[in-house]
C-alpha cells in the first residue's frame, strides 16, 4: 500500500504531498525533509529504491523534481516505479507539457489527477487514455 | 483542445496571488503579502454581503494555498462546508478538497460535513457521487466508518453505479475496512465482491483487486472463491496481444499492474487444490518466464520494467507455492542473468529476490552457483543498498560447504563497510561462523577476528555467545584460552576483547598456564594491564576473573589480593566496583581454599534455547531471517550431521558475578546457611518454597516415622507428573531429605543433575543413589552416572550426583531412581521415577499455517493419529494451555486455526536413530467442559503415548 505520494524539488521545496495515513502535522514535516534528505543524495547509478524506516521509497526524478512514493516493504518496486512515470505522463498530456510551474499554480487540480489515479493508496486507474477522457469530462463542468 | 489556462474555471485572482508570493524576495516580504490577503479574505467571509459561489471557492482556495506553505489557517472551514452544498461541480472541488486536507477528524463541523457527503452519496450525477468517496477514503475516520460502512458496499454491487463509481466505492471501502476492521460484516457480499474479478471494465477490476486482497487476508475462508476468477483473469491477460486490452496495455506490456495485483492475490492463498486451476495457474508462471526470454518490443525503460514487474511478482508467487521445482529453477536462472545487468535496479532487485529463493529446498542448489557473482557485487556495486541486498544473499546461501569463504568474503567487506549496516553485518558473521562451525579453533578465530575488525559494533549478545560457545564445548576451551591469551597481547585491543579475554581465561586460563610464557603471573599481568582503560563494567568483570584466578593459582593469590585492596578499588566511586573488590578481597582471606573451590567452580554448560543473536537479527530485520529459518527446517527434518546450536540460550551469562550463589547480598556466614541459599539459588525458577528452614529440622525429623507411606507416595507421583512440563524442581521430599533435579536436554541427549539435600542436623549414612531401568527401557536409553554417587551427606549439607543419558530410540516410561540412607541407625529406602520421559527429547518447530496443513495431511493414515475426548480436570484457559504445550516441548503456532481457542501444536521426537515428527490440536468445548485433543506423528505408537501423557493434564 502507498504511505504517501511527495513531489519535491532539488531545494526541497513541496509541489505536492497526498498522506494515505494519519501523520500529524510535525510529523509529516518531518518526514517532508527526511524524505529530500535521502533522495537528494543519490545519483543515477543507483536504484531508484530506497530503505525508509519501515517503508521504502520508490523515487525517480524529472528534471528539478523528484517524485516520491513511499510503499511497504512487501509492495512491487517496479510496478510503483511505473507507477510514477505513469503519473507523470497524465500530468505531461494534461498540462501540455507539464513543468513545475503547472504544479505550482494549478495545485488544487493536481489532487484531482491524483485521486483519479490512486486511491486509498491503492491504485485505482491505470489507463491513460481513461484519465485524460475523465479529466477533461471534468474540466468542461461548471 | 482547450488549454488548461483558457478555461473558465480558472481562479485569476488565485494566480495574481501566487505570482505575488513567488515574487517576494524575503521570507518577510511572503509574510507580509500573506498577512493582507488572511484579512482581506477574513474581512469578505466577515462583510455583510453574501459572497458568491465563485469568490467563495476562490477564497478558500487561496486559504488552502497558504496552508500549503506552511502557515496555520483557523477560519474558512464553515465556508468551505458551505462550497460542499453548491450544485457546480468546480465548487464542490474545492470545498471536499480545502476539507479532505485542512479538517481534522475531530472537528465540531464534522457531522455537517458527514450530511453533505451523505448528500451526495446519493446523488444521481456520478461525478458528485465520486467526490464524495474520495473524501471518505481521504479523511478515512472511524467516524467515517461508521457513517458509511453501510453505504460504500450498496454502491460497490449495484446494478446502477457507473464503473467509475465501483472503482472508487471499492478502494474507498478498503480505507473503511482498514480504518475499522472489525465494525464490519465481510460474507454477506463476498459472492458479489468477488465476481468484480470478472467485470470488463479493467478499472473496476483493478481497483476491486486490492479490495479482495485485503478481505482475503482478513477474513480467508469467505473469499477463497476469488482464486480461480484470480486465475482465469490473469491467464486471460497473460495470453493476450498487446493490443487486445488497448487502454490497458502499457509499453507493449498488457495490464501490468493489474497482473501484478492478481499474482498478489493468489499470495493470499495456498496452491489451488483443483488440478484444472493449478494446471491453468502453472501455465499462466510458465508464459510469464517464456516472455522474458523473447526480444523485447520496445528499447524503452518502461516496457522492461513494467514487464518485469509481472516477472517478479510471478517468482514471488513461484516461491510462495514453494512445490514446482521446475518453475523454481527456471525463476533463478532468470534472476542469475539479472545480477549481472546493466541496469541497477535490476541487480538489486534479482538479489533480493534470490535471497527468498535461497530458502526454497527446490532452488538453494540452484542459486548457489552464483556465489561468485554475489561476492563479486559486494565488492564492486557502487550503491550500499545493493551490497547490502548482496551481504542477504550470502547469508542466505550460507551452508557447510562454502560457509568459510562466504564468512571470509564478509569479514573482508566489513572493514570498508558502511556504518550502517555495520552491526547487523556482525550479527550475520556471528550467526553463520556458529551454525555452520565443523571445527570450533574455526568459530573461536572468527569471532575474535570480528571483534578486531569491528569491535565497536560487537553488541552484547555476540560476545556473550562466544562464552557460551566455549563454556558449552570441551574442546574449545583450551584454544579459546590460547587464542584470547594472543589476542590480548595486541597494545590496542578492543574493550569487548577483555571482556572476552577476561571470562574465558578466567575460567580456563588453567588450560595454558603450564606454558611458560602464560604463565599464572604473565595472564594475570596482562589482563591487569588493560584495567584502567577499560569501563566500570569491563572492570567488574575483570575483578570477577581474578577471584577465579586465586582459585585456580594459589600460587598468585598475594599478587591479586593486593590489587583488590588497594584504594583504588576499595574506594572506587562505583559502587559496584567497591563491593566486588571487598566482598572479593574477604572471601579469598577468610573461607578455605575447599568453599573457594566451590563457590567458584567451572560454570556450568548453558541451556540451550533460541539464538539471542538470531533474536537480535530478527528484532532488526524480520525478512532477512525468514530465508535461514526455512533452512534450519529442513535441517532439522534430516539429520543434522554436525552438532548445531541452532537453538542456543538466550539467557546470557546475566552476571559474570557467578558469585551470586553465595547471596553475597547476605554476609557469608557458617557453610549450612550458605549451601541453603545454593540450593535456592540452584531452583530459583521453582514456585514452592525449597529450602527448608534449618532451626525447624530437628523438631521434624523426629517425626519422620510417623509419614504414611502411601500419601508420601501419593505426593511423589504428584510432584513426578509435573515434570512432563519443566525441567527444573522438587522430585521428592520427606522429613528427612530433599530430592531436587534439574534436567538438561539437547536433542537425543540429556544431563540430569540430582540434588539430595539433608534436611535434618545430623549426618545421613550409608547413602546410595543408583539409577536402574526395567526391561521396557533396556537397549532404548543409556544412562550413565558421572562419578560415583555420594555416600553420606551432612546435617543441613546439599550434595550433587550428575547422571548423562542418550536416547536411542523411543521408549515409553522412565528410568528408577534408588535411595538407600540411614538415619538414626535405621535404613530407609525410597524408589523415584527419574523424569526423563520421551517428550524431553523433543524440539518444538515453528512453521507458517500452510506447512501446517500440508504434513497434517500427509499424517493422514488412520494408525498416525490417535484421538481422545475427555472431560476437562482444570478449568478451561487457552494461555494456560499454551504454557503447558510450550513447557511439554511442542511449538505453538499462532494463527493456523481459524478458531482462536483452538491450539495446534508441533514438535519432533530427536532420538540418536531417528527424529519423529509430531503434530497436536487441542479443542476445547467450553459449554461441556471438555476437550478433544488430536495427536498425529509419523509413528503411531509415539501419538498414542503423547496423547495419553497429556490427557490428564488439561
Amino acid at each position: 500500500m502507498i504511505r504517501f505520494i511527495l513531489i519535491q524539488n532539488r531545494a526541497g521545496k513541496t509541489r505536492l504531498a497526498k498522506w494515505y495515513m494519519q501523520f500529524d502535522d510535525d510529523e509529516k514535516q518531518k518526514l517532508i525533509e527526511e524524505v529530500h534528505a535521502v533522495v537528494t543524495v543519490r545519483d543515477a547509478k543507483h536504484t531508484n529504491f530506497v530503505e525508509f524506516r519501515n517503508f521504502k521509497i520508490v523515487y525517480r526524478r524529472y528534471a528539478g523534481l523528484y517524485f516520491c512514493i513511499c510503499v511497504d516493504v512487501s509492495d512491487n518496486n517496479l510496478a510503483c516505479l511505473e507507477a510514477i512515470h505513469n503519473f507523470v505522463e497524465v500530468l505531461n498530456e494534461y498540462f501540455h507539457n507539464v513543468c513545475e510551474l503547472d504544479l505550482v499554480f494549478n495545485f488544487y487540480k493536481v489532487y484531482t489527477v491524483v485521486d483519479e489515479m490512486f486511491l486509498a493508496g491503492e491504485i485505482r486507474e491505470t489507463s491513460q487514455t481513461k484519465v485524460i477522457q475523465q479529466l477533461l469530462m471534468l474540466q468542461n463542468l461548471e | 483542445m482547450p488549454t488548461v489556462s483558457s478555461r473558465g474555471d480558472a481562479m485569476r485572482g488565485l494566480a495574481v496571488f501566487i505570482s505575488d508570493i513567488r515574487n517576494c524576495k524575503s521570507k518577510e516580504a511572503e509574510s507580509k503579502r500573506i498577512n493582507k490577503e488572511l484579512a482581506n479574505i477574513r474581512s469578505k467571509f466577515k462583510g455583510d454581503k453574501t459572497l458568491d459561489g465563485y469568490s467563495k471557492k476562490k477564497y478558500v482556495c487561496k486559504l488552502l494555498f497558504i496552508f500549503l506553505l506552511g502557515h496555520d489557517i483557523d477560519f474558512g472551514h464553515m465556508e468551505a462546508v458551505n462550497l460542499l452544498s453548491s450544485n457546480k461541480y468546480t465548487e464542490k472541488q474545492i470545498g471536499y478538497l480545502f476539507i479532505s486536507v485542512l479538517v481534522s477528524s475531530n472537528s465540531d463541523l464534522m457531522k455537517l460535513i458527514i450530511q453533505n457527503i451523505k448528500n451526495d452519496i446519493s446523488s444521481p450525477k456520478p461525478v458528485h457521487v465520486n467526490l464524495a468517496l474520495h473524501c471518505i477514503a481521504n479523511i478515512g475516520s472511524a467516524e467515517m466508518s461508521e457513517a458509511f460502512g453501510q453505504e460504500v458496499p450498496k454502491l460497490l454491487v449495484s446494478a446502477h453505479a457507473s464503473e467509475s463509481v465501483k472503482q472508487s466505492a471499492a478502494l474507498c471501502l478498503l480505507r473503511l475496512i482498514r480504518t475499522l476492521p472489525d465494525a464490519m460484516t465481510y460474507a454477506e457480499w463476498a459472492s458479489r465482491v468477488i465476481h468484480l474479478l470478472n467485470d470488463q471494465h479493467m478499472g473496476v477490476v483493478t481497483s476491486a483487486a486490492s479490495l479482495i486482497h485485503t478481505l482475503s487476508q482478513l477474513s480467508p475462508g469467505d473469499y477463497k472463491g476469488c482464486v480461480s476468477l484470480a486465475v482465469s483473469r490473469l491467464s486471460r491477460i497473460v495470453t493476450s496481444t498487446y493490443t487486445d486490452l488497448q487502454d490497458y496495455t502499457y509499453y507493449f506490456v498488457p495490464a501490468p499492474w493489474l497482473s501484478v495485483k492478481l499474482l498478489r492475490l493468489l499470495q493470499c492463498y495456498p496452491v489451488p487444490e483443483e488440478p484444472a486451476v493449478r494446471g491453468r495457474l502453472v501455465e499462466c508462471l510458465e508464459t510469464i518466464l517464456n516472455k522474458c526470454q523473447e526480444p523485447p518490443k520496445s528499447k524503452k525503460v518502461q516496457h522492461s520494467n513494467s514487464k518485469n514487474a509481472v516477472l517478479f511478482e510471478a517468482i514471488n508467487l513461484i516461491i510462495h507455492i514453494d512445490s514446482e521445482p521446475n518453475l523454481l529453477v527456471r525463476a533463478c536462472n532468470q534472476l542469475g542473468q539479472f545480477l549481472q545487468h546493466r541496469e541497477t535496479n535490476l541487480r538489486y532487485l534479482a538479489l533480493e529476490s534470490m535471497c527468498l529463493l535461497a530458502g526454497s529446498e527446490f532452488s538453494a542448489d540452484a542459486v548457489k552457483k552464483h556465489r561468485e557473482t554475489v561476492i563479486n557485487a559486494l565488492k564492486t556495486e557502487r550503491d550500499v543498498s545493493v551490497r547490502q541486498r548482496a551481504v542477504d544473499l550470502l547469508y542466505a546461501m550460507c551452508d557447510k560447504t562454502n560457509s568459510e569463504e562466504i564468512v571470509a568474503e564478509m569479514l573482508a567487506y566489513l572493514k570498508k563497510a558502511d556504518y550502517a549496516i555495520r552491526e547487523e553485518m556482525v550479527l550475520k558473521v556471528a550467526i553463520l561462523s556458529e551454525k555452520y562451525a565443523s571445527d570450533y579453533t574455526w568459530y573461536v578465530d572468527t569471532i575474535l577476528q570480528l571483534i578486531r575488525v569491528a569491535g565497536d559494533y560487537v553488541s552484547e549478545e555476540v560476545w556473550h555467545r562466544v562464552i557460551q560457545i566455549v563454556i558449552n564445548r570441551d574442546d574449545a576451551q583450551g584454544y579459546a584460552a590460547k587464542t584470547v591469551f594472543e589476542n590480548l597481547q595486541a597494545p590496542a585491543c578492543h574493550e569487548n576483547m577483555v571482556k572476552v579475554g577476561g571470562y574465558i581465561l578466567g575460567e580456563f586460563g588453567n588450560l595454558i598456564a603450564g606454558d611458560e610464557r602464560s604463565s599464572p603471573l604473565v595472564q594475570f599481568n596482562l589482563l591487569h594491564s588493560k584495567f584502567h582503560l577499560c569501563t566500570p563494567s569491563t572492570r567488574a568483570l575483570l575483578l570477577s576473573t581474578y577471584i577465579k584466578f586465586i582459585n585456580l593459582f594459589p600460587e598468585i593469590k598475594q599478587t591479586i589480593q593486593n590489587v583488590l585492596q588497594n584504594d583504588n578499588q576499595l574506594r572506587n566511586a562505583d559502587v559496584e566496583l567497591q563491593q566486588r573488590a571487598l566482598e572479593y578481597s574477604q572471601l579469598s582471606s577468610i573461607t578455605s581454599q575447599d568453599v573457594l573451590a566451590t563457590v567458584l567452580e567451572e560454570m556450568p554448560p548453558f541451556p540451550e534455547r533460541e539464538s539471542s543473536i538470531l533474536a537480535k537479527l530478527k528484532k532488526k530485520k524480520p525478512a532477512s531471517v525468514q530465508a535461514i529459518e526455512k533452512e534450519e527446517e529442513k535441517m532439522k527434518k534430516s539429520p543434522p550431521s554436525i552438532e548445531n546450536h541452532v537453538n542456543v540460550p538466550k539467557e546470557v551469562p546475566a552476571n559474570t558475578n557467578s558469585v551470586d550463589l553465595l547471596g553475597l547480598s547476605t554476609p557469608p556466614a557458617t557453610p549450612q546457611q550458605s549451601t541453603n541459599s545454593l540450593l535456592v539459588d540452584v531452583f530459583g525458577s521453582v514456585d514452592q518454597p525449597v529450602a527448608p528452614k534449618p532451626e525447624s529440622n530437628i523438631s521434624k525429623s523426629e517425626t519422620a516415622g510417623s509419614v504414611d507411606p502411601e500419601a508420601a507416595q501419593n505426593k511423589s507421583n504428584l510432584l513426578f507428573s509435573r515434570f512432563l512440563f519443566k525441567n527444573s524442581g522438587v522430585l521428592f521430599e520427606n522429613n528427612l531429605i530433599q530430592v531436587g533435579v534439574k534436567c538438561e536436554f539437547k536433542e537425543h541427549t540429556g544431563r540430569v543433575g540430582l540434588f539430595f539435600g539433608n534436611k535434618t542436623g545430623n549426618q545421613l549414612q550409608n547413602f546410595s543413589a543408583s539409577v536402574s531401568m526395567g526391561a521396557d527401557l533396556q537397549g532404548k536409553v543409556n544412562i550413565a552416572p558421572q562419578k560415583e554417587a555420594p555416600t553420606q551427606i551432612d546435617g543441613g549439607a546439599q550434595v550433587q550426583h550428575f547422571v548423562n543419558l542418550e536416547c536411542i530410540t523411543f521408549f515409553s516410561g522412565s528410568p528408577n531412581l534408588q535411595l538407600r540412607y540411614q538415619h538414626a541407625s535405621t535404613p530407609q529406602q525410597v524408589t523415584l521415577k527419574l523424569p526423563v520421559i520421551i517428550n524431553k527429547f523433543m524440539e518444538g518447530t515453528n512453521m507458517p499455517a500452510a506447512d501446517f496443513f500440508n504434513r497434517w495431511k500427509q499424517l493422514g493414515q488412520p494408525v498416525q493419529e490417535t484421538q481422545k475426548i475427555f472431560q476437562a480436570n482444570h478449568p478451561i484457559d487457552t494461555e494456560a494451555a499454551k504454557t503447558k504445550l510450550t513447557g511439554f516441548g511442542m511449538s505453538v503456532l499462532i494463527n493456523v486455526d481459524p478458531n482462536p481457542d483452538n491450539l495446534v501444536g508441533s514438535g519432533i521426537v530427536k532420538t540418536k536413530t531417528s527424529q519423529i515428527g509430531c503434530l497436536l490440536r487441542l479443542e476445547p468445548n467450553k459449554e461441556a467442559k471438555m476437550y478433544r485433543l488430536t495427536v498425529r506423528s509419523s509413528v503411531g505408537e509415539v501419538a498414542a503415548l503423547l496423547c495419553t501423557m497429556l490427557e490428564e493434564h488439561f
